[in-house]
């Protein structure tokens, strides 16, 4: 295919993606924007003002970034492991298969795809939070150049996991299971500072943390961990994942019998 | 001379669970040509299909179209495919339009090329009212032909349909051989189909090739295949029902029905001599008729015949008691009467 046709194609696929999550928007839009609002009525709000700071601003000040970065983690992960697998299920991958688009056309697409829902919900929950605090950013460019990777990174995960999975159950273990798990742990709602030096040095091994610690740190100027570092580790990330799941569907793992 | 549409050699498949699904299958498929890969279920022939169009992956051998090696170029070849496969494979949820212009963008078709193309092939596969609806509420035929107009939106020079008519009405059936013989006449589409219906490879189809457990066991002309019949049967509508099953010298003769009877005649035999006796007998015919699929009954044989050779006992028995189940009822039928 020549670059015309490829851009073509790519944009047939992140078109169809996008259009896909607007479709069932009451399945992917409206509950992380609830819940959100939960989170910021309840912990914010109403817990929030007893608590008092944390590093030094209001509690709600402090958990907004890092419900941003949830809420755009699940949703491209669950974005793209959904859709991916949706399209095994109804064996309509196999429209894709058949045609000469590139793998990582394939692969770009979903990604793509996951990116926008998962930064739609993101601008979502951004607006929302505006009705409880005053957001400041102090690093624009930096704030948008984490949440963008992030949700990249997240996308490629969702992919990888559609690929190996064989039924529906399969796409909401690791969400379940890890992902919720690591976000909660990742520093939404606490610093790490208010952990034992043990337990610091065990989140350190979370990746969420630093996402969510970069982003905070655009938001806010203050960060538990070395900015420069966290970018490298995603973009490390990154480019070995997308390799991963680039390689998956060279074989045909898990679509191609 | 020109390259083939399709040459595959030595194509051998083996799935992950270590089944023997090909093993080592040689065809040709001339361009223009209209032909048709037939086979008992479990043939083979979505396996070898399937390796073409890169669904499926292949354990070895060569696959080319129009002389673009697979494995050089799949991209290339993949171009000149259109597929038509044999279960659904569309989203649902999507609307029609929305199906076949994605599929047109994946083969880079910008939505300004693709959009006047969907119409015409909509409105020649009778779709055009459904395009706004989503894909789950067409009727089944409806979506096989929606499948056909996204195979054919990128205009492949090569159209692969493996069973096309399964559960499409006679009507319809009809008109979807017409639009067929329509492509591959003013087009110059190559078409390589797979079905069930002997009849329709005997109506549709030049070329044909016989699969079976894995194995080509025949790759012939259609007109070769039916001269090589010797025998035919023919339906005899009796004026009165009778009694008994006559016995006609030399002949073979079933009862189909009350007033019905099945008659063999053997390549050489004169229907003449089938008729003295009839009418020596008291019986009269009002009406004859050839019954369709003599292409089955060959097939059927010659499945029987490579099973033999292949020594598959088991499946030998299993094709043997469903063919004896459907005679024991015809016979049946006629020995309860009288
Ligand atoms: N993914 C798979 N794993 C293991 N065996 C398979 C797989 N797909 C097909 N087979 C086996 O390979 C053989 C050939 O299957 P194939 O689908 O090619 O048959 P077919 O000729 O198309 O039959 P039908 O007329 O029923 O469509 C069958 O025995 C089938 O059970
Ligand atoms: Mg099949």
């Amino acid at each position: 295919m020549d670059p015309k046709q490829i851009a073509t194609a790519l944009w047939t696929l992140v078109v169809k993606e996008i259009k896909r999550f607007t479709r069932i928007w009451p399945q992917t839009l409206l509950p992380p924007s609830i819940t959100m609002t939960m989170y910021f009525i309840i912990f914010g709000n109403l817990i929030g003002s007893r608590i008092g700071e944390m590093d030094g601003y209001t509690y709600m000040d402090f958990i907004v970034p890092g419900l941003i970065m949830m809420a755009v983690i699940t949703n491209s992960y669950s974005n793209v492991a959904s859709s991916f697998f949706s399209n095994k299920f109804q064996r309509s991958v196999e429209e894709m298969m058949v045609s000469p688009m590139p793998n990582w056309v394939i692969l770009t697409g979903f990604l793509l795809g996951g990116m926008a829902r998962g930064l739609g919900v993101g601008v979502i929950v951004t607006f929302v939070s505006l009705f409880f605090s005053r957001l400041e950013v102090v690093h624009p460019l930096l704030t948008i150049g984490v949440v963008v990777l992030t949700a990249g990174l997240f996308s490629i995960g969702g992919f990888i996991n559609a690929l190996l999975a064989d039924k529906f159950d399969d796409i909401s273990i690791v969400p379940t299971f890890v992902l919720t798990p690591l976000t909660y742990l990742g520093g939404v709602f606490y610093s790490i500072s208010l952990l034992p030096d043990f337990w610091q040095g065990v989140s350190m091994l979370n990746p969420i943390l630093y996402m969510v610690n970069v982003f905070r740190y655009g938001f806010l100027g203050v960060s538990d961990i070395p900015v420069e570092l966290a970018l490298a580790a995603i973009l490390a990330f990154i480019v070995v994942l997308f390799g991963v799941a680039l390689w998956m569907l060279e074989r045909g793992q898990g679509i191609r019998s | 001379m020109a390259e083939p549409a399709l040459s595959i050699r030595g194509l051998t498949k083996v799935y992950g669970n270590g089944f023997h699904a090909l093993k080592g299958i040689d065809l040709d498929v001339a361009q223009g040509d209209f032909f048709a890969l037939l086979g008992p279920n479990g043939a083979g022939k979505s396996t070898t299909l399937g390796i073409v169009c890169s669904l499926v992956q292949k354990t070895a051998g060569k696959v080319s179209v129009f002389g673009v090696d697979i494995d050089r170029d799949f991209a290339r070849a993949k171009y000149h495919l259109g597929v038509v496969p044999q279960e659904f494979n569309f989203n649902q949820f999507e609307k029609v339009e929305d199906i076949i212009h994605a599929q047109a963008g994946y083969y880079g078709m910008s939505l300004r090329e693709a959009k006047p193309r969907a119409e015409q092939l909509l409105k020649d596969l009778g779709l055009w009212d459904k395009r706004k609806g989503s894909a789950r509420m067409l009727s089944g035929g409806m979506k096989r032909r929606l499948m056909i107009a996204r195979a054919l939106m990128h205009r492949p020079k090569l159209l692969i349909l493996d069973e096309p008519t399964a559960g499409v009405d006679i009507e319809l059936r009809r008109s979807m051989w017409d639009y067929m013989r329509r492509i591959n006449r003013e087009e110059g589409t190559t078409i390589i189909l797979t079905t069930h219906y002997l009849e329709e490879a005997e109506s549709l189809c030049r070329n044909i090739a016989i699969i079976n457990h894995g194995e080509i066991v025949q790759n012939t002309s259609v007109r070769e295949l039916l001269t090589q019949l010797n025998t035919e049967t023919f339906l005899l509508d009796l004026a009165r029902p009778i009694e008994a099953i006559p016995r006609l010298e030399g002949f073979e003769v079933h009862q189909v029905e009350n007033s019905q009877l099945a008659l063999s005649v053997k390549r050489g035999q004169k229907l003449n001599d089938a008729f003295t006796q009839l009418t020596e007998q008291g019986i009269s015919v009002v009406s004859m008729r050839n019954r369709a699929n003599r292409l089955e009954e060959m097939f059927v044989s010659m499945v029987e015949g490579a099973n033999a050779n292949n020594s598959r006992t088991r499946q030998v028995r299993e094709i043997d008691s469903d063919k004896a189940a459907a005679e024991t009822t015809t016979t049946n039928t006629g020995t309860g009467r009288h």
